[in-house]
């Protein structure tokens, strides 16, 4: 058609500049920071005089703390990269986990069917939002989970009052859900590693997620493309939901009983850890290591801070301050510093 | 005081990559309501942006009172005594008549609002305006015409001795608009001077005692109402010497493969049939609002029709969302490359195969070698001024952003291609180039609808003309026999025969 052709450049420029000025770096230093931290204050091990918190099966028992709650934050990193946001997770591991271990204590069956019903339960939840949300698509992601968050933890609420439902540690392998190790290395972590790298392979190596970041960056670009974007919004609303009761799943086998007024607040945990792995809440940015890498600054941090007596209150307040700061710092505007990398 | 109460010099406004404004001039008196007319996209909301303070012209002086002025923001405008009332009224429909005639400049004593003092006078300027409605009313239970007259006590209320009215007929019924024709001559009669943009003559001839004419972002001449014709100010308005820009090829024209039969929509479009045969380039056109977009989103299945069949190589077809369009071998190339073509963040080589990326991959994976070859090859094909495919669309120029988006329609293998004012904001060059594009799909035996109000555009490319007025097909002229007149008429062709009955 034209004369001169221009030629246009298809591979990437490889540059050590731009790869140490991800943004996933700076979450490592803060990571490696905290560590210091805790082995600085965590007590001595008397017989081989070295930090308890060093130990192998101390850095793992570290993650008990937290990995139960980490779980929902891998879908929540979809649903923050679509630009949605579920408020509601918290309520759902609750009422997942109110109605497993009734189906148990009430209805006798076996626990295998009541954590297949748990994972129903939760897989229903999302589902519900999911279509409220696509069926209806001027609803505020925030103000209809937020209308489920509340009425979740009310049907909770109804079947248990204010009882918990326990007898959950007679069931040996459920227990061993959460307290079993293999090694040192318990069976929670493998699994949520397994997960983990799902998650990610997912979301940047298919298509799935590439679509994923394509509705998050610009919503009618991406439906003028042919994205069928409610369908997806549905699915990971729904993903979500089943996430949710893997938590509960893990959380009444910790606790060997469920209270309707459990994971409180593990909405905003999740959202935090995500958050700070860099995937922002406008949708269409971040990268799903940051979000991982994230997952255990929070978690170590706040299992740190336990070892030196923080009361939660103050807990609050320090992890808090963190998260404001890091969301801060890229745009602070320092040039070329620290850059959020893009999908 | 000097002859003109506003008098524009050489101006001259830029947006990346595009001439909005190129030296135009405009003189308005005290005490005149002066018409300012021109096709889609000539430049008159921009210019009427310079004058309200929302744009800033690179070039020109600006005198007002036979002062020179220099407008930081809107606020400095409306302080100087011009408002501006817009074809969609910017209202809070919640609020009552007062609070939004009296928005921005409430009549405040010691801290507290006097509703009192507004309401009396808001009730004031609506009986100098014979409005039939209190100023205690919701805005939004008013009607539009009743909606604008709220605007137009608005202006009053700032004491503005310049009014511009940007099509406030658009939207009237024939008697609505007579009550507003009343006012403007009152407020002419009271000093004001008004300037009016319309599209229909009817309006001009009525109303006003001097037209200006825009064409192509430029200054074009300013006539006598009384001493000018119907064919005079279409000529002036769309007379431009159609050169080579267009190079259309001679092509065999094939089977008819999509037709669309009474499509309709209500409140958009009703009973719209037409069909496109492989290798045709079918122009779409009307003016804006004719209901032309809305009519090929139902094609590709953004919105839903209610009525009507599309029929697909003679088959019956039903198509529900872009994918079952697509999936058909339809395309669309937005109307809005910002907003509907393009994800601004992203590199051109992924907004490029994001339809594709399925395709170019197996088992759901993404391929990103293959993905970069089909990308480069396309951004190649459509010769955009980007560097590398990690180039982020955001970073281009209008003309370059709208290549990304043909290079991305082409990536489908598509069987009609639909595109909507597919040069709109774009400069020659790619302009000339989109066109080349065009003319090489028809070669291939693509089917090609085209949307444009421009009318060089529509004569020089299409082998078919439909015209469209009010949501309507009003006309399907030959390229042979197509003239910008001929269009012009069956465009706007109501309001014509009205124009020439008051002549």
């Amino acid at each position: 058609m034209t004369k001169q052709k221009r030629v246009i450049i298809a591979e990437l420029e490889f540059s050590w500049k731009k790869f140490f000025l991800k943004w996933e770096w700076f979450l490592v230093l803060i990571f490696i920071g905290v560590n210091i931290l805790n082995i600085c204050v965590s007590p001595i091990d008397k017989g081989t005089r070295l930090p308890i918190y060093m130990s192998l099966s101390g850095l793992f028992n570290a993650t008990l703390s937290f990995l139960e709650k980490a779980f929902i934050a891998l879908p929540m990193a979809y649903i923050l990269v679509l630009g949605d946001i579920d408020i509601s997770v918290g309520s759902t591991v609750a009422l997942s986990a109110v109605i497993m271990a009734e189906s148990y204590n009430k209805l006798g069956l076996p626990m295998g069917i009541c954590v297949i019903i748990a994972l129903l339960v939760g897989t229903l939840c999302g589902f519900i939002n999911g279509f409220i949300l696509t069926k209806f698509t001027e609803l505020a992601p925030m103000i209809v989970t937020l209308g489920t968050q509340i009425l979740f933890r009310g049907i909770a609420t109804i079947i248990l009052k204010d009882q918990a439902s326990q007898g959950l540690t007679n069931v040996a392998w459920f227990s061993q859900l959460y307290w079993g190790k293999l090694g040192a290395v318990p069976y929670i972590f493998i699994i949520f590693i397994l997960c983990a790298i799902i998650f990610g392979f997912i979301l940047h190596k298919t298509t799935f997620g590439r679509r994923l970041y394509a509705i998050g960056s610009n919503r009618i670009a991406a439906e003028y493309a042919g994205i069928q974007v409610q369908k997806i919004r549905c699915i990971v609303f729904t993903i979500t939901g089943t996430f949710s009761a893997v938590t509960a799943i893990f959380l009444a086998s910790c606790m060997g009983s469920a209270r309707p007024n459990i994971a409180s607040g593990y909405e905003l945990d999740a959202i935090s850890m995500v958050v700070l792995g860099g995937i922002s809440t406008a949708g269409g940015k971040g990268n799903f290591v940051g979000a991982i890498i994230a997952i255990f600054i929070i978690g170590f941090l706040r299992y740190g801070l336990g070892l030196i007596n923080v009361s939660s209150q103050v807990m609050l307040v320090i992890i808090g301050g963190l998260l404001i700061g890091a969301v801060m710092l890229p745009n602070l505007n320092i040039k070329g510093l620290v850059k959020k990398k893009t999908a | 005081m000097s002859e003109y109460v506003l008098e524009l010099k050489g101006i001259t406004k830029i947006f990346p990559g595009v001439k909005a404004l190129d030296h135009v001039h405009f003189q308005l008196k005290p005490g005149e309501i002066h018409a300012l007319m021109g096709e889609n996209g000539a430049g008159k909301s921009t210019f009427i942006k310079v004058i309200t303070g929302v744009h800033k012209a690179e070039e020109g002086e600006m005198y007002f009172d036979g002062k020179q002025v220099y407008f930081k923001g809107p606020k400095d405008a409306q302080a100087a005594g011009i408002a501006a009332i817009y074809q969609h009224v910017t209202s809070y429909p919640q609020l009552s008549v007062t609070e939004n005639i009296f928005m921005g400049h409430e009549k405040v004593q010691k801290g507290r609002i006097q509703w009192k003092e507004m309401n009396k006078e808001a009730d004031k300027l609506l009986m100098r305006l014979n409005a039939d409605f209190k100023a205690t009313d919701e805005m939004g239970t008013l009607s539009v015409a009743q909606q604008q007259m709220v605007e137009i006590a608005k202006a009053l209320s700032m004491k503005a001795r310049i009014i511009i009215m940007d099509e406030p007929t658009a939207s009237l019924t024939k008697r609505e608009s007579e009550e507003l024709y009343k006012i403007a001559e009152k407020l002419r009669d009271d000093g004001a001077s008004i300037i009016f943009i319309s599209h229909r003559f009817e309006d001009m001839y009525r109303l006003a005692t001097k037209v200006t004419v825009f064409r192509d972002s430029k200054y074009i001449g300013t006539y006598d109402v009384n001493n000018i014709t119907n064919d005079d100010l279409i000529t002036a308005m769309v007379g431009r010497e159609i050169n080579d820009l267009f190079p259309k090829p001679v092509v065999k024209i094939g089977e008819e493969i999509l037709k669309v039969e009474k499509l309709s929509r209500t409140g958009y479009f009703k009973d719209v049939s037409f069909a496109v045969r492989k290798g045709e380039i079918l122009g779409l056109t009307g003016l804006v609002g004719a209901g032309r977009t809305e009519v090929v989103q139902c094609i590709f299945g953004i919105e839903a029709y209610d009525s009507g069949v599309i029929y697909m190589n003679g088959k019956q077809v039903n198509i529900k969302k872009p994918l079952d369009a697509m999936k058909l071998g339809i395309g669309l190339l937005p109307e809005d490359r910002q907003l509907q073509g393009l994800i601004l963040e992203w590199g051109i080589g992924r907004n490029i195969t994001l339809p594709i990326i399925k395709e170019l991959g197996k088992y759901s994976l993404t391929n990103e070698k293959k993905e970069r070859a089909k990308a480069k090859e396309l951004a190649e094909r459509v010769d955009t001024k980007a560097v590398t495919l990690f180039d982020k669309a955001s970073s281009l120029s209008g003309g370059n952003q709208q290549k990304i988006v043909v290079a991305k329609l082409l990536a489908s293998d598509l069987k009609v291609i639909i595109l909507d004012e597919p040069t709109k904001g774009v400069d020659v060059g790619a302009k000339a180039a989109i066109y080349d594009i065009m003319g090489e799909l028809a070669k291939q035996g693509y089917a090609i609808i085209m949307i444009s109000s421009e009318m060089p555009e529509i004569l020089g490319m299409s082998d078919r003309i439909v015209v469209m007025c009010d949501g309507r097909v009003t006309g399907e002229l030959k390229r042979e026999e197509a003239t910008q007149e001929g269009i012009l008429e069956k465009a706007m062709a109501k309001t014509q025969k009205v124009a020439q009955a008051t002549e």
